[in-house]
Order: C-alpha cells, then sequence, then structure tokens
C-alpha cells in the first residue's frame, strides 16, 4: 500500500468517510455503445471513475510473432490520461500500465471463445479519463461489456472490484482515501456462472479470516456488478432482464 | 499504420467527382463544417475539460495547471505545453506507443493556435519573477475519429481553457482559486484538398482520399494567427487566397459554439 497511516477513516458508527457501509459500492452506471468507430464499447462511472472501452476485431494479428495458430489473442491496453489524477500523469505507457494490460489481458481470454478465431487478435482499449481508485476493475468491468457489445462470443461476461482493510475494518470497494492511506487493496474478478476467479492481486497485509471475509465480499459483490453489466446490454439491445 | 485500410479507387473517383460540382457525401457545402456539440467541466481531477464533437469525431482535452519554474530567459513568464493522444480505441488505425509524426504535427499546431494567437498572456503566469511560475499543460485524448482532428482538438483546447481554474488555494497563493485569464479564442479552419477542390471540415472519407490539407487559426478579429500545410500534395496560390477567405467567414459557423462559454 502507499502509505499506513493512523488517519480515521471509519467513524464511531462504522460508516466510511463517503458514508458508505463497509460492504456498499460506490454508484456504478454503465453504459454501452458509447463510441463511434470501435466495434463494440462501453463507458463506465463508478464512484469518481471515468473509463471508456473500445473493441476492434477480430482483426489480423499484428506484430505476426504474436499470431497463435489455434486461436486469437486478447490485446488488451490500459491507458491513463494525463489528466485522470490530481498530479499530472506523463502520458504514455508505463510499467504500471503495461502489468495491468496483462491481466487484464489474461482474464478476458478465459473466457472470450478464442478457438473460433485462429491467428486473429482482438483488441480491447481501455482509456482511464478521470481516476479515483480500483481503476483497473473499472477497466475490466468496460472491457467485457464491450466485448459483448462488439458482438464477440463469450462464454460469460466478467464483472471485478476490489475488497480492502482501513482502520483494522475489511471493507469493499476502496475509495481514493482508503486506497492511500489503508492497509491491504485486493482486487478480483470472477465468472460469476462458474464462480472462477480470473483476476487476483494483493498488496497490504491481511489475515487470514480477513482474507476469507474479503474474499466473500468481493465475489457477492461482483455478482451485483454483474447484474448492473446485464442491464446496460439489455438496455441498449433490449430483450428479457 | 500496421492496419492502414486500403482505400478504393471507386471512393476516390467518387468523391472527387462529387467535390468537383460541388457536393459531398453528406450533403454539406465545400465550406460547411459538421454539427458541434461542447460539453464542459467533465474531469474533476483537471482544472478544466471539454468535450467536443465536431460530427462523428469526437476529442475530450483536460487542462491541469502545476507551478514550474520559468525559463532563465523569459523570467516573467509561464508557459504551456500540448500534447495529443490519438487513444487506440478511437480507430482501428490508431495503434498505442508513443506519439508518432502525426499525433505530435496535430498538438504542434494546435500549440500554435493558441500560443500564437494570444489567448494566454503567459507573463499572467507569473507568480514570482524567475522563481515560480504555471506551467499550463493542455491534453487532447481522441476518442472517436472520424476526420478533422485539427480543428475538433483546437476547439476542445480553447474550450477546456475557457473552463480553467487557477488552483490558488491548493498551492497557498490566495484565498480563492480564479478562472484563467484569456484574451481572445482562436478557431481553426482545415480545408482538404480532394482533386482540385477544397472541402472545409473533411469528414473520415474526404480525409482519406485528399491530397493535401491546410488549417488557418484565426484570433476572433479573424487575424490570421497560425497556419499549417500537410501531406505531399501541393496547392496554387489562388487556392490558399482562396481557403483564407472562405475561412474567414466559415469560421463563425464554430466559434459561436465556444463563445459565452
Amino acid at each position: 500500500m502507499a502509505g499506513h497511516s493512523d488517519m480515521q477513516l471509519i467513524d464511531e458508527k462504522g460508516l466510511r468517510l463517503d458514508g458508505r457501509k463497509p460492504d456498499e459500492l460506490r454508484p456504478i452506471r454503465i453504459e454501452a455503445g458509447v463510441l463511434n468507430r470501435a466495434n463494440g464499447s462501453a463507458y463506465v462511472e463508478w464512484g469518481g471513475n471515468k473509463v471508456y472501452c473500445g473493441v476492434f476485431g477480430p482483426i489480423e494479428c499484428h506484430p505476426r510473432h504474436k499470431q497463435k495458430q489455434d486461436r486469437a489473442i486478447i490485446q488488451a491496453r490500459y491507458n491513463m490520461a494525463p489528466f485522470s489524477v490530481h498530479d499530472r500523469k506523463r502520458p504514455g505507457w508505463d510499467r504500471r500500465s503495461t502489468e495491468i494490460s496483462l491481466i487484464i489481458s489474461n482474464a478476458l481470454e478465459q473466457v472470450v471463445m478464442l478457438e473460433q478465431f485462429p491467428r486473429a487478435a482482438i483488441r480491447v482499449d481501455m482509456q482511464v479519463v478521470q481516476a479515483h481508485a480500483g481503476t483497473r476493475c473499472v477497466a475490466l468491468t468496460a472491457a467485457s461489456v464491450a466485448l459483448a457489445d462488439a458482438g464477440i462470443p463469450m462464454r460469460d461476461i466478467i464483472p471485478s472490484c476490489a475488497a480492502g482493510k482501513v482502520n483494522d475494518t475489511v471493507v469493499l470497494d476502496l475509495n481514493k482515501e482508503e486506497d492511500n492511506f489503508g492497509q491491504a487493496d485486493l482486487p478480483i474478478a470472477i465468472v460469476p456462472s462458474t464462480g472462477e476467479v480470473v483476476l487476483m492481486q494483493l498488496d497490504g497485509h491481511l489475515t487470514s479470516d480477513e482474507f476469507d471475509q474479503a474474499l466473500d465480499m468481493t465475489v457477492k459483490a461482483c455478482h451485483e456488478i454483474h447484474e448492473l453489466q446485464r442491464n446496460a446490454l439489455l438496455h441498449r439491445y433490449g430483450g428479457e432482464s | 499504420m500496421a492496419q492502414e485500410e486500403a482505400v478504393a479507387n471507386l471512393l476516390r473517383g467518387h468523391l472527387e467527382a462529387l467535390a468537383q460540382k460541388g457536393q459531398r457525401h453528406d450533403g454539406r457545402k465545400p465550406d460547411e463544417f459538421r454539427p458541434v456539440t461542447v460539453k464542459t467541466d467533465l474531469i474533476n481531477t483537471a482544472e478544466g475539460s471539454a468535450m467536443v464533437t465536431l460530427g462523428d469525431t469526437r476529442v475530450l482535452c483536460g487542462v491541469k495547471m502545476i507551478m514550474g519554474t520559468p525559463y532563465p530567459d523569459s523570467p516573467d513568464r509561464g508557459s504551456m505545453a500540448t500534447s495529443a493522444e490519438l487513444a487506440p480505441l478511437a480507430s482501428v488505425t490508431f495503434e498505442a506507443g508513443p506519439p508518432r509524426e502525426v499525433a505530435i504535427e496535430l498538438s504542434r499546431v494546435v500549440d500554435r493556435g493558441i500560443r500564437e494567437s494570444g489567448m494566454i498572456d503567459f507573463s499572467d503566469l507569473c507568480v514570482e519573477s524567475g522563481e515560480k511560475a504555471w506551467v499550463v499543460f493542455i491534453d487532447l485524448h481522441v476518442l472517436d475519429y472520424s476526420g478533422n482532428l485539427f480543428d475538433c482538438c483546437t476547439l476542445a483546447a480553447a474550450a477546456a481553457l475557457t473552463n480553467t481554474t487557477v488552483p490558488m488555494v491548493q498551492h497557498g497563493i490566495g484565498e480563492k482559486d480564479v478562472p484563467l485569464k484569456l484574451h481572445t479564442l482562436p478557431v481553426s479552419c482545415t480545408f482538404a484538398k480532394v482533386g482540385d477542390t477544397l472541402l472545409l471540415d473533411p469528414a473520415l472519407d474526404e480525409e482519406r482520399v485528399m491530397n493535401a490539407r491546410f488549417t488557418v487559426t484565426q484570433d476572433k478579429d479573424s487575424n490570421l494567427r497560425a497556419m499549417q500545410k500537410g501531406l505531399n500534395g501541393a496547392f496554387t496560390v489562388e487556392e490558399i487566397r482562396q481557403a483564407v477567405k472562405t475561412a474567414r467567414k466559415a469560421q463563425q459557423q464554430v466559434r459561436k459554439h465556444i463563445e459565452g462559454l
């Protein structure tokens, strides 16, 4: 974690700085089909986070040596706008965005039916335009919706969210202050229909009981987010919810 | 670009023939902009922001103000820097990675329009002579590429600057934050040469078949402040004169969307 502190992040009533209960998500709004040029797209506002995702493909895979003879590859690219954070970020790639891009690609490859498109690439481009902690979860949540919007065949849609620890309490979906001054951060993504975990990271300090609690909390929240993802697609394409 | 789409000769022929008759694909006149929308104050991590659409092209601009040190040769002046990111989600032809020539030319043309129009008086940005001055970062993020990024980016940058608040309190300089002082509004007009005809505000298909590009940026009194001729085609002197003349009038079509923001 960035820095530990004695900062009071939970009040005597057990509420957090933004008034949420420990197991409460920030407000989430998901919209499918927001970009003109992408084959599929999504926009997610999640607390103070704003993320666009565009999907292109299946397209020819470049560079060639990355092609797989029997299936497609996912090329996920996570990028932050320079103005998305309080201290301006230098534009372009860094080690952090490269790692996040990789783990998001890995998560998506578990659900996309890659075997249907040998030697192709499916490009998943994510742009964070405003960041307020938890952008990798927001980006992955947007990516699944954008892939579905592009009509890419998938086994399921992946929701993602994080749990963490602040003032020795396990809480869901850290905001910026909790991320900066908290004690642990555990982002996770699951395949709702099978319960498989396709993304998991941890930094900080959790006892094994706290870990179990955090895991239960995130899995439950992922199912809620999955509903929102489904609703966004139903809203765009109609049909029974 | 690796995924460059091939241009059909049929498309080229069709658009050139249309242009010669003074017509366009989407029904516009040769000197007509596509519809413009401007939304400001969308990003709360930025000091100013705007999202501008020009037809199906969409650009998000964020302005950040950072405290820096003045350059030794201009101790009483702040500075600005403009960068453009052609986000890969904006077009299948855009690739991730460091900015390429196209993005660099784009950001420099936008930068010149703002700088040379005197929109920002850099001496306004000086806080302490030789010690402290504001640096204005203008970051352009293309979200949908459907032609004419130059004019859409200049509009987005101008709109975002109009929306910019100087973070005085955060830097302990004043009691309250104040709007960034602006002195004029630059507007750019970009023409594509399709066959032998000049078309204002080229749409994507028109950009695909253009031989040359010409951008002219004017201040609010229609003085010329920046120009750029692009691509490997050429213009006659008469064509350039005509473009400048057309731009004088045509700029009003978009200027009204950022005036009085």
